[in-house]
Parts: structure tokens; sequence; C-alpha cells
């Protein structure tokens, strides 16, 4: 038993969670911020899958992998776009479009990328972020090698869980978010216009869902492949719940659920011969539904979560 | 601008809305095919005779159509009383992995003609039961099915993989994971020789027939619609809102959990984790293209199957990634979501 413990305290362990849980803390804070104005956003995953494709294909066509983020982002704000379009304009179903999101940037991710990169006996390679060790930081003993010597994206999903913290909880404009997902009609009544409001926090959030997808091929991996994504996107939506619709929790809990990701890979090598290793890689989802299960009672859902808005209606 | 909800709904609106949205995809289609370089119009005759062009393609798109209406048959069914089973590829591999095991094992010796009805009602309740237990989770602590449900299909797909790798495992497959087969006698009939057309067919066709009768002439079909269109009133009118819900997850996850029953003992003859290429998803569309009506179901999966197979063959010809058709499928559902809203709805300035 004490095997398992060693493994808890090592540097390598620590700095695998932070790798792993970067794409699920752009993907939490980027469903949460839909979500915190009224509008779940099914569509991540197919938004995280073109993010992928869209920023590695950036960079193997010659850009820099800051420009590969960027367009990451863009395609997933124009995804945003689509799916506030759809269902805060309209008033859609919010489960259907995103799922309609999700299958059509899925499956358009795959189709441009193989438009773009015929079959081959390896798939292509770009290089990716390197870490980048903070000065003076990066020296701490255990945090310094762990949590100061990350690739950039990393520090930038952290600093963006902060600044999501304070504008949801300490601004105007935060509190005009909130608004809008407790009440719309409210909001209206102060002045704000809802529907704008609803746009753009989709719009923005499904930016930084893209950005996760792109640090999947532009720092964790370096090539992309379809189905890379694995239900990442679903993860983040259980995250959110898991997170009570708050930017700093989500944070702790994309870290946690990366710690117990991390910590059963190295459970698989140690014990692999004698458990299926399928039962290693059920666990991540198996502990998401659980989460989802223990929380549900606890807390308090943005009160017109899913309800489309129609001025002048009831 | 204003949105204001239709009094009558004229009848070319009703027809016409939904035959637009599937050609304003297909010309979507279009533009990402003439991006491809290759010519639009040529590549979309492809696919028609790859679809239809031949008897045997004929057969193959029927054979396609099978899968995709049982899986759009369950979405309908639960998305009409508003359970979002979004596991119906789960479900689907569930139902074939009960069969393959009890198949194989075929515990008593039962004749075919008791041994494959026996072997489709396995295949239903295990996805009867995979999808319980989402519905439930919602009607005790509230959980989010839509959630739930997708994060089960992972799990049912890592245990398919266990299975067929340990006890399952089929030790004259030359090493592909693969199940054991099921008997020669558990396999269903070919309904046109030399083609994979089955008499799952027939199956999928009746349980459209079945779940229009039960939608248009029980109680229970009235009140999950109820459920979907209005639980608060439907529970003060003294409709029994769990119950019902819970009996709409039974027929749901049966459906898909047979689809995956015949896709075994139609085509594949054993389980792999290549049995479904995403059929329970695509059942989303094919239920939404259809506009949830089970009837619809049948067009709308045989519409979806010829784009698939088609595709498939202009592939071949024209070296146009296949993935076309996932694109144009999902592409039209995006464009019948608003096409369903303009019938409902008019927009003024």
């Amino acid at each position: 038993m004490s095997d398992l413990w060693d493994i808890l305290m090592t540097v390598g362990l620590w700095s695998s969670v932070l790798r792993i849980a970067t794409p699920l803390i752009f993907g939490t804070l980027g469903a949460l911020l839909c979500e915190r104005a009224g509008v779940l956003n099914l569509g991540i995953e197919g938004i995280m899958t073109f993010g992928a494709m869209a920023g590695w294909l950036t960079v193997f066509n010659g850009g820099d992998l800051w420009t590969g983020m960027a367009m990451a982002a863009l395609s997933g704000a124009i995804f945003g776009l689509l799916h506030a379009g759809m269902t805060v304009t309209l008033g859609l179903s919010q489960h259907v479009t995103g799922l309609g999101i999700t299958l059509f940037g899925s499956s358009l991710s795959y189709y441009l990328f193989r438009l773009a990169v015929p079959v081959q006996g390896t798939p292509p390679t770009i290089e990716p972020f390197a870490p980048y060790p903070i000065p003076w930081l990066s020296d701490l003993p255990f945090l310094g090698p762990t949590l100061f010597s990350q690739t950039p994206p990393t520090y930038l999903a952290i600093g963006l869980a902060l600044t999501l913290a304070y504008l949801l909880a300490r601004t105007p404009l935060g509190l005009a978010v909130r608004m809008t997902g407790e009440n719309p009609h409210a909001a209206e009544a102060q002045g704000l216009d809802p529907i704008r409001i609803r746009i753009a926090a989709v719009v923005v959030g499904s930016a930084l869902m893209g950005m996760g997808g792109a640090y999947l091929t532009l720092a964790a991996f370096n090539s992309f492949f379809p189905t890379m994504v694995q239900g990442r996107g679903w993860v983040c939506i259980a995250l959110v719940v898991f997170s009570a619709w708050r930017p700093s929790r989500a944070l702790l809990g994309a870290i946690l659920f990366a710690l117990f990701d991390a910590y059963q890979l190295r459970l698989q090598t140690i014990f692999g011969k004698a458990v299926p290793y399928q039962l290693f890689l059920m666990l991540p989802y198996v502990l998401s539904i659980v989460a989802l299960v223990a929380m549900s009672r606890r807390v308090r859902v943005p009160q017109a979560l899913m309800k489309p808005y129609r001025r002048g209606e009831r | 601008m204003r949105i204001e909800r239709r009094e009558t709904r004229p009848a070319w609106l009703v027809i016409g809305a939904p035959v637009s949205a599937v050609l304003v995809a297909l010309m979507a289609a279009g533009l990402l095919v003439g991006l491809s370089g290759a010519p639009v119009f040529e590549a979309f005759g492809r696919m028609a005779v790859g679809a239809f062009g031949s008897k045997l393609a004929i057969t193959e798109t029927l054979t396609r159509a099978v899968p995709l209406i049982l899986t759009g048959l369950a979405a309908a069914v639960a998305f009409r009383a508003q359970v979002w089973n979004i596991g119906a590829e789960g479900q689907l591999y569930a139902g074939a992995l009960a069969v393959a095991a009890l198949g194989a094992a075929n515990p008593f010796g039962a004749p075919a003609y008791l041994l494959i009805p026996m072997l489709l009602v396995a295949g239903a309740v295990a996805g009867m039961i995979l999808l319980i237990v989402p519905v439930a989770l919602r009607l005790r602590f509230g959980v989010d099915e839509v959630v739930t449900t997708l994060l089960m299909n992972f799990i049912v797909l890592l245990f398919v993989s266990l299975a067929i790798e340990g006890f399952l495992r089929d030790p004259l497959a030359f090493g592909w994971p693969q199940s054991v087969p099921v008997p020669p006698e558990a396999r269903l009939e070919k309904l046109v020789t030399q083609s994979r057309l089955h008499t799952g067919l027939i199956v999928a066709v009746g349980a459209a027939l079945v779940v229009f009768a039960i939608n248009r002439f029980t109680v229970f079909g009235l009140q999950s619609r109820a459920a979907g269109l209005q639980a608060d009133a439907a529970r003060f009118a003294g409709a029994p809102i769990s119950l019902t819900l819970l009996k709409v997850a039974c027929l749901s996850g049966g459906l898909a959990g047979l689809a995956g029953a015949v896709e075994v003992l139609g085509v594949k003859g054993h389980v792999s984790t290549a049995l479904s290429p995403g059929f329970g998803y695509t059942g989303i569309v094919v239920a939404m293209l259809a506009a949830l009506s089970p009837i619809g179901v049948i067009f709308a999966g045989l519409f979806v199957a010829a784009m698939f197979v088609g595709a498939d063959g202009m592939s071949r010809a024209m070296g146009v990634p296949s993935f076309i058709a996932d694109v144009t499928v999902s592409l039209a559902l995006l464009t019948m979501l608003i096409a369903l809203f303009l019938t409902q709805f008019r927009i003024r300035r």
C-alpha cells in the first residue's frame, strides 16, 4: 500500500495532472460561462474537436502556436454564434441544438482534416508548445517542477479561471450575466438586454471550448486524429455541475479529476497484469457520474438555465 | 425583430419546410464537395448510384437503414416525452453483448424459432436496463440524463472491449478482438439471396408500426406526450409522471438494445467495437428529421442510410472523404430544427 502513497507524492504525477487538467479547465470554464447566462451548450464536444483540428492545421500550415490557439478560439466563437442564434434568438431546444452542433462540428473537422491531410502511413506532426519554467518560481521545491514548469496555455487556463471568478462575482458585467441566467425578466427590467448578454456569453464560452480542444493538439499531443477528444467535453459538462457553477471550484474540480485520471494511469502499470486495463479507463467516466449524483442535491442550478427567453412572453 | 406563434399551419409550409431543410443541407454539402476539387454534380450522381444504382446497392442501403430506424425510434420515443436519451449507442452495444453472450451459450439448446425471439428480447432488456438507471437517477436525484447517458456510452464501449478481449474472446479470430460467433441457427434469415439484407428489416418496420400504434391508441402514448409537453399540467391532471417516464425509458432503451441484437444476428454474427459506426448518435438525427413521427422515422432512416452508403461509393470512386455523409446528415439536423421552428412561429420585423 505504501507504493500507492509514494506515487501520489511524485513530481511526475503532479506535473501530468496539470497537463491533463488544462483542456478540462478551458472547457469547463466555457460551459460554465454559457450556463451562468442560462444556456446549456452541449456543442462542447464538437467545438473542442473542431478547435483541436483548426489549431493543429493552422500550425501545420506554417502559423505559429499562438495563432493556432487564436484560430481555435475564433472557430469556437463561430460555432458559439450558431448555437446562440438557434437557442437564444430563435429559442430552439438547447439539448437538440447542442447535440447537432457536436455532430456537425466533429464530422466537419474530420472532413476538412482529411481534405487537408490525405491518408498517410504515420500521421504528420507539429512542434508543440514547450514547457516554460517561470523564472525563480520554478526553482521552488515540488511546486517548481510541477506547477511552474508547464506549457504557457496551462498558465493561461489557470489565469482565466481566476479572472472569470473575479468577473462573475465582483463586477457589474458578471452580475448582468448571472442575472440573465437567474431571471432574464428582472434583467430586462433593469435595462439590460438578456438576449445580447446570452449571445455574448455563449460566443465567449465557445471560444474557450475551442482553445481547450487546441491544447490537445498543440501541447498535449502533436497530431490530430478523429475521436481524440474522447468525451472530454461531456466530462466538462459534468464538472460544471460538480463546481456548483463557480469558476474557482471548476479549477479545483478539473485538477481533482485529472489527479484521478493520472493516478489510474499509474495504477494500470502496476496492476495491468491482474486487472483488465479497460476497468481503469472506465473510472474517469464512472467518477463523473458519481460526482453528478453526489452534488445534485447540494447545488443550486441557475434558475433560468435551459429556459428560452422571448421578449414579452412569460 | 419579433417572434410570434402561428395560429394556423398552412399545408405547404408543413411539407415544404422539411424538404427545403434537407435541400439546404445538401447544397452546403455540395459546397464542401466543391472544396475538395471534385465535380459536384458528378459526385452527387455517384452518391445516388452508390445508394440505389444496383440491386446490391439497394439491399446495402436497406441493410444500413435497419439499425438506424431502430435507434431513430429509440430517440423519437424518448424525446417526445422529453427524456433526453443520448445513450442509444451504449444501449445498442449492451443489446449486442447480451445476444452474443447468450447466443454463444444457447443455454436451453432451443431451436431457431424459439432462440431468435429469445435473443431479441434479451437484447432489448439489456438496453432497457441501461436506460432505466439514468432515468431513475433523474427522477430520484435530479441528475440530468443527457450527461449520464452520454458518459455511459463510453463505459459500455470499454466494457465491450473488455468482454471481447476476455471472457467472450473468439480464439479462432486470428487475434482480432471479437466475440465468439453466435450459432448459425440464431442468425436471421436473408431476405434477398447473395446480399446482406436480412429479416431485421421486418423487425424494424414492425417496431415503427407498433410505436405508431402505442402513440396513437394507448393511454401511455398520451401520457408520455403530456409528460413531454407540460409535465406540471400532466401531474395536475393526475398522470403518473415518474411511472410514465420509466416506461418511456423501457421502450426507448429496449428499441436501442433491439438494434444491437438485430445487427449481431442479422449482419455480423459477433460483437466487436466496430459493430456500430455511431448508429446510436445518428439515430438522434433520424428522429429529428422525422419530426419524432414513428412512420417518418422509416423514411428518415432510409434517407440517412442512403447518404452513408452512397457516400461510401462516391468516396471510393472520387476520393472525396466519406465523412461528407456525416457532415450532410448532421447539418440536416440543424436545418431541420430551424424548419420545424418556422412551421410553428413567424418572424415579424
